[in-house]
C-alpha cells in the first residue's frame, strides 16, 4: 500500500469514506451514496469496473451476508460472498462445557432449525456412547415430531423472507403468522419458542405436557388451511413467477460439484434425502414422499418447500398416532438426567418427588445427582459423524471425544455454509435483482453459516 | 506433567493411537485435589487400527481402493497409514502427500463413486508429537449409499496439506475455514484466506493452545473465573 497516494475530494462536512486514490490499476473512487456527481467529471477509463458492496446490513441479503458484486450496468459479472459477521465461537465454547451443556450451544447455531442442530449433535454423542439402540421409542417419536414441525416453521420463514426480499410483503406477514402457530407448540412442549435445548444425549429433556398431543392435533388443520393460503398467494402468481422462474439456475452437475444438498439438490431432480437413504430416529417406519422438481431454478425450490411442508405434516400425524406411553430417556442412570422436571408453583423447574427422594430418603441418590449434574458423564475416546436432513440439506456433526466429560472437538457441517458457495454459479451473468432471488432460494441462515 | 510419573501404555496399544495423557482424577492443578488420585497418570488412547476382514461393505471399499491405487502405481502401504473401524464408521488414515490422488480415486472409480466430500475439519492434538494437526474429510457416495472418513495428519512445524479443491470444488470454503481456525495451509487452494475471523486476526482460534478468553464475573462478592480458568473435571 505504500505506493498508494490518497487525494481526498471531500469538502468539510461530507462523508469521510468517500474520496479517491491511485493504484497501479488506475484510480479507485469510493462512493458512499448520494455523491455520484463527484465522479461525473472523472475521465472514462478503458476498464471501468463498478464494485458494489451489498450488505452485511441490508434488508434483502437474508441475514448478515455481505455480497461483493462486480457490475456491468445492471448485469453481475462477478459475485463473491463475505461471511463471518455472526461467528460466535460455538464450537470452541463447547470444548469447555459438559456433553449435555453442548446442546444449549448447538441449538443456537441455525436459529430457524434448533431441533435439527440438537438432533445431529445428540445422535453423534449417542453413537460415541454406543446407546443408539437404547433410545426409547417414545423419545424417538417425539424427536421426529418436533423435527418435522420445525421443518414446517423453517420453510415458512424461507417463504416469508424470500417473499419479502422480492417485494411480496403479504407472503411475509402470512409466513410469520403461520410460523407462530408452530412456535406456540414448541413453547408448550419445551418451554421456549426457539433455542429449546430439548433433545439430550439419551432422549429428550421432558415428556410432552398433558394436553400436548391434543394441542398439536388441533393445530394441524388450521396450519394446513393457512399454508394453502400462502401457497395460493404465490403459485401461478405472474409476478412471483417472473421473478423466480429460470432464476438462480443450478443443474445436477453443478450441485454435485459444489456439494449441494437439500431443496436445491432436489430442484435438480435428484431425490436424495437422508431420511430415506440413511434413516435415523426411526424415519424408515414413516410414510412420506420426497418431492423433486426438474427446473433447477428458484421457482422449483419454492414448490419443493411447499410440498415438503405437507409431507412433514403427514409425518407429524403418524407420530401422533403412534405415541404410546413410556420413558423418554435411556434407562442407564449414568447418562440419563436424574429428574423429570415440571414447573412448580414458584415458577421454577422442580420435581417435588425427586427432591424428596434425594433430600430425605437416599444420600446415594443425592451424590449421584450432584456428580451427574456438575461433572457430567464421560464418553469413551473416538470420533463419530452423524448427519440429519435439515430443511436446508445435510447437517453433519463430527464429534471427537478424548474420554473426558467434555467434547474434545465438535464440528458442524452446516448446509447453509456449503450451499452459499453456489451463489457465484447461480448469479453471475444475471441481473442484480436475480441475485436476491438466487440467494433467497438457497435459504442460508447466517447463524448456521458462521456458528 | 509430573516428571516421576510416566504414563504406562498398555500392552498391544499402538503408539500412534495415544493422543495425550490425563493426570489426576479431576484435572485440577495447583490445589484442591485431596482425593489421593492427584498423581494418577493415564494415557488417552484412540481406537486402534483394524485388521481384515473389516466386515460388511467396508472390505469392498478397501479392496476397490487398493486395486485402484495399484493401477496408478501407488503402493498401498505408502498411501494408507492405517484403517480404523470404530462405532460402525471406517476411517482411512492417508499420508498427506497422496491425499489428492486418493481423492481422485474416491471420486472417479465406478465401484467407489464418492460424489460428495462433505468438507474438511481440523482437530488439534498438541500432545500427538509430529502429528499434531489432523484434517478429517467425510465422504458420501449417493450411488452406493456409503460414508467413509479420510484423515490426514501434519506436524505443527510444517502445517501443510495439499488442497483437494481441484478434485472436490465444494471444499473451497471448508479448507478456508480449517486454515482460519487451525492454521493448516492447504497448498494449491485458489485463494486461501480467512473466512470466519477478520482478515487481520492473529492466531488460529480452534487450536488447543489458543485460549477461550473471557473475563472473571463478580456477583455478590464472589468471583467466577472465565470458563477456561475454572476448576473442571476432565
Amino acid at each position: 500500500m505504500s505506493d498508494v497516494t490518497y487525494t481526498s475530494v471531500e469538502t468539510p462536512g461530507e462523508d469521510i469514506y468517500a474520496g479517491s486514490y491511485e493504484t497501479t490499476e488506475g484510480t479507485i473512487y469510493n462512493l458512499a451514496g448520494g455523491d455520484w456527481d463527484t465522479i461525473a467529471a472523472a475521465p472514462e477509463g478503458e476498464k471501468e469496473r463498478i464494485v458494489v458492496n451489498m450488505g452485511p446490513q441490508h434488508p434483502s441479503t437474508h441475514g448478515v451476508l455481505r455480497m461483493i458484486l462486480e457490475l456491468d450496468g445492471e448485469t453481475v459479472t462477478d459475485a463473491r460472498c463475505g461471511i463471518g459477521y455472526l461467528h460466535t465461537g460455538i464450537e470452541k465454547n463447547m470444548e469447555f462445557r459438559t456433553w449435555v451443556q453442548g446442546v444449549t450451544f448447538v441449538t443456537r447455531m441455525d436459529y430457524l432449525t434448533p431441533f435439527f442442530n440438537e438432533a445431529a449433535y445428540v445422535l453423534a454423542v449417542e453413537k460415541l456412547l454406543g446407546i443408539t439402540e437404547q433410545i426409547p421409542e417414545r423419545a424417538n417419536v417425539i424427536r421426529v415430531m418436533m423435527m418435522e414441525l420445525n421443518r414446517v416453521s423453517s420453510h415458512l420463514v424461507a417463504l416469508a423472507t424470500g417473499g419479502m426480499e422480492l417485494g411480496a410483503l403479504t407472503a411475509m406477514t402470512f409466513g410469520f403468522r403461520e410460523r407462530e402457530l408452530v412456535l406456540d407448540l414448541f413453547e408448550m412442549v419445551t418451554g421456549l419458542r426457539m433455542n429449546s435445548a430439548f433433545f439430550r444425549p439419551g432422549g429428550v429433556a421432558q415428556d410432552l405436557p398433558a394436553d400436548g398431543e391434543k394441542a398439536i392435533r388441533d393445530t394441524l388443520p388450521l396450519l394446513r388451511k393457512r399454508m394453502k393460503d400462502t401457497a395460493d398467494l404465490l403459485i401461478d402468481n405472474a409476478i412471483w413467477m417472473g421473478r423466480t422462474v429460470d432464476v438462480g439456475y443450478l443443474d445436477l452437475q453443478g450441485c454435485m460439484a459444489l456439494g449441494i444438498t437439500g431443496p436445491v439438490l432436489r430442484s435438480a431432480g435428484l431425490p436424495h434425502d437422508l431420511r430415506k437413504s440413511q434413516p435415523y430416529c426411526g424415519y424408515e417406519t414413516y410414510e412420506f414422499d420426497v418431492p423433486t422438481q426438474t427446473s433447477c431454478d428458484a421457482y422449483g425450490r419454492f414448490l419443493i418447500r411447499i410440498a415438503e411442508m405437507h409431507e412433514s405434516l403427514k409425518i407429524v400425524e403418524q407420530c401422533l398416532d403412534r405415541l404410546a406411553p413410556g420413558p423418554v430417556m435411556v434407562e442407564d442412570k449414568k447418562i440419563a438426567w436424574p429428574a423429570q422436571l415440571a414447573i412448580g408453583a414458584d415458577g421454577q423447574g422442580n420435581s417435588t418427588e425427586h427432591i424428596k427422594h434425594i433430600m430425605s430418603e437416599s444420600m446415594e441418590a443425592l451424590i449421584h445427582h450432584f456428580k451427574l449434574v456438575t461433572e457430567g458423564f464421560t464418553v469413551p475416546p473416538g470420533q463419530a459423524y452423524a448427519a440429519v436432513e435439515s430443511p436446508r440439506g445435510e447437517l453433519g456433526a463430527h464429534v471427537v471425544s478424548a474420554g473426558g466429560t467434555r467434547p474434545y472437538r465438535v464440528h458442524f457441517r452446516d448446509p447453509s455454509f456449503n450451499n452459499l458457495q453456489a451463489t457465484a454459479a447461480m448469479s453471475e451473468g444475471a441481473m442484480v435483482a436475480d441475485v436476491i432471488a438466487a440467494v433467497a432460494s438457497i435459504d442460508p441462515v447466517m447463524g448456521g453459516v458462521d456458528r | 506433567m509430573t516428571s516421576d510419573n510416566t504414563p504406562v501404555v498398555p500392552d498391544g496399544v499402538n503408539e500412534l493411537d495415544v493422543i495425550g495423557v490425563r493426570e489426576g482424577a479431576f484435572n485440577v492443578s495447583g490445589s484442591g485435589d485431596t482425593s489421593g488420585f492427584g498423581g494418577l497418570v493415564s494415557p488417552i488412547v484412540m481406537p486402534g487400527p483394524s485388521e481384515r476382514p473389516y466386515g460388511g461393505w467396508f472390505d469392498e471399499v478397501a479392496d476397490e481402493i487398493e486395486l485402484s491405487l495399484q493401477a496408478r502405481n501407488l503402493p498401498v502401504s505408502s498411501v494408507i497409514e492405517k484403517v480404523v473401524i470404530d462405532r460402525g464408521e471406517i476411517t482411512f488414515f492417508v499420508r498427506r502427500e497422496h491425499i489428492v490422488d486418493f481423492a481422485k480415486v474416491l471420486r472417479d472409480e465406478p465401484g467407489l463413486r464418492f460424489e460428495m466430500c462433505m468438507g474438511v475439519n481440523g482437530v488439534h492434538y498438541p500432545e500427538d508429537a509430529g502429528r499434531e494437526l489432523h484434517a478429517c474429510y467425510p465422504f458420501l457416495s449417493i450411488t452406493h449409499n456409503r460414508r467413509i472418513r479420510v484423515e490426514v495428519t501434519a506436524p505443527d512445524a510444517d502445517p501443510h496439506i495439499p488442497s483437494i479443491v481441484g478434485v472436490y470444488p465444494s471444499n473451497d470454503w471448508h479448507e478456508r475455514e480449517t486454515w482460519d481456525f487451525f492454521g493448516i495451509v492447504f497448498d494449491g487452494h485458489p485463494g486461501l484466506t480467512r473466512i470466519e475471523m477478520p482478515d487481520d486476526w492473529a492466531g488460529h482460534p480452534q487450536r488447543k493452545d489458543y485460549p477461550l478468553g473471557g473475563i472473571p464475573v463478580e456477583y455478590k462478592g464472589a468471583t467466577i473465573p472465565a470458563p477456561d480458568n475454572r476448576r473442571a473435571y476432565n
